[in-house]
């Protein structure tokens, strides 16, 4: 592997448990079971911490998505390369960009969202959280890969 | 032995034997200027100097928003981890000192010196209906929510309880209420612990072009409602004839809510008695602040990524040459 892709899956694995943690870290369910209370997770259970950590991640990941998809269309990549886990896992994360560009857009002030879409954003954000999260573990387990 | 009538079945009284006609004018302009049609929000001007504390406000918002009030289950589901608090104001409904789930508004007292002269201060307090506020913005579920005309409310339907709003609230607002709401019917052991509960500057009664119970039933006229440049003009004005200060036009980045005061505030902060349900009135931070910066700066993401793609992309070519 080159190192080029060492450095991506680094920083693609450490963007995306902090991301998760930080949003799971929208719920208060931190400090309900212990875990702020380790010491070095205090952080975890503070609204506007989590929320500005989210977004920074949240940068990266929207940023080295679209490096990868650029990088892989000027290299020639075929979409016929693409594995069936790599095309779900597309799916999750573009999804998940969409809802939570949406999101950030909801937080700006002086913008109203429908009451209604904005639990249905709320809703499929954590639905394909945990469907890329489910993804992700199988990849790991079954060492399936984005390209064949 | 003296007989003691109530204030304020004696203000009832004394309210409808000054006669209708003048009240019904000054409340009928001020729901003319809450319709819908306008385009700005509309905001709460509170004049404290006004306010004789005689609680008509704080009793007509309990009477007013009654069938919005928890009706909780006994017993409560036994929640995990110990560390989660019952928090059961079902048996103390009568209290009207501090805010709770069946008092979404009460009178906070001070005493000042102004000019060498002794003042008793009483002010109504309640949420503060922020313009961009982090209980509506940071909720997870979607439970809370502002409505165009800048009131903020929370869904007793959809909220879980988890409070959230409460401690990203800059005045600690909303109050919980165990055993009643969405979580008995998800996992009551494990998540959720009830409804959070506060002023939703009766929206119910703003959609039917009616001000809010506490300003209808002011016999003193503490608050006006309006349109925000009006009120905020008015404010202002008021502030400069009685030499006096205002609150809640710039705090937490600006809110829905202005007092006008004869002492300042920070002098004010100092003398009330402060703690649970019952806010401060420091100066606040703009708490959005940071994220919305953080939002504006994340609009790079994307161009880098590209750009970073593509510059790679060149120099391979260049190499190629
Ligand atoms: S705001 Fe009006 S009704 Fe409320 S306590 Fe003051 S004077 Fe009485
Ligand atoms: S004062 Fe607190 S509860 Fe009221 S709108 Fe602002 S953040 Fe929300
Ligand atoms: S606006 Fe309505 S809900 Fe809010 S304090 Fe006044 S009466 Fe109560």
């Amino acid at each position: 592997m080159k190192p080029n892709t060492y450095l991506r899956r680094y920083i693609y694995g450490i963007t995306l448990f902090f991301i998760t943690l930080s949003g799971f870290g929208q719920m208060p369910i931190f400090k309900r079971y212990y875990i702020a209370d380790i010491p070095g997770l205090g952080w975890l259970a503070q609204f506007y911490v989590t929320h500005i950590i989210h977004y920074i991640c949240a940068s990266v990941l929207i940023a080295l998505t679209l490096y990868i998809l650029f990088d892989f269309f000027f290299n020639g990549g075929l979409l016929d390369k693409i594995t069936r886990m790599g095309f779900l896992k597309i799916i999750a994360l573009t999804g998940l960009i969409i809802t939570g560009a949406l999101m950030v857009v909801k937080n700006l002030p002086n913008v109203f969202f429908a009451h209604n879409a904005i639990i249905a954003l709320d809703l499929m954000h954590l639905g394909l959280c945990m469907m890329l999260l489910v993804l992700g573990l199988f990849s790991l387990i079954l060492k399936k890969r984005w390209v064949s | 032995m003296a007989v003691k009538i109530s204030r304020r079945a004696f203000l009832k009284g004394s309210i409808a034997a000054a006669g209708s006609v003048a009240g019904s004018t000054r409340i009928a302009r001020a729901a003319k200027s809450v319709t819908k049609d306008d385009k700005e929000p509309i905001v709460t001007l509170l004049d404290i100097s006004k306010c004789i504390g005689c609680e008509e406000c704080v009793h007509a918002c309990r009477e007013a928003n009654e069938t919005k009030f928890p009706k909780p289950k006994q017993p409560f589901p036994k929640m995990y981890p110990n560390r989660v608090p019952v928090q059961d104001w079902s048996q103390k409904q009568e209290v009207t000192d501090r805010l709770t789930p069946y008092n979404w508004l009460y009178i906070q007292k001070a005493s000042a010196t102004v000019n060498g002269e002794d003042i008793e201060l009483t002010i109504p307090r309640r949420c503060m209906h922020c313009q961009n506020p982090p209980c509506v913005k940071l909720c997870p579920w979607g439970a809370a929510k502002q409505e165009e005309n800048g009131l903020s409310r929370i869904d007793s339907d959809i909220c879980l309880g988890g409070s959230k709003c409460k401690k990203a609230c800059p005045w600690d607002i909303p109050e919980r209420q165990t055993g009643v709401g969405l979580y008995l019917d998800l996992l009551p052991a494990l998540a959720g612990n009830g409804v959070m509960y506060k002023c939703d500057r009766c929206y119910n009664r703003l959609e039917k072009n009616e001000v809010p119970a506490c300003i209808e039933a002011c016999p003193e006229d503490v608050q006006t409602i309006g349109p925000k440049t009006q009120i905020l003009e008015k404010a202002h004005a008021l502030a400069k004839q009685m030499n006096g200060y205002i609150y809640g036009e710039h705090e937490n980045g600006g809110t829905h809510t202005v007092y006008v005061s004869p002492v300042p505030f920070d002098q004010l902060n100092k003398i009330i008695e402060k703690g649970k349900g019952k806010p401060h009135l420091s100066k606040v931070k703009n708490m959005m602040a940071d994220g919305t910066n953080f939002a504006k700066a994340m609009l790079i993401a994307p161009i880098a990524g590209v750009v970073a793609a593509f510059g790679k992309f060149y120099l391979s070519t260049k190499e190629d040459k």
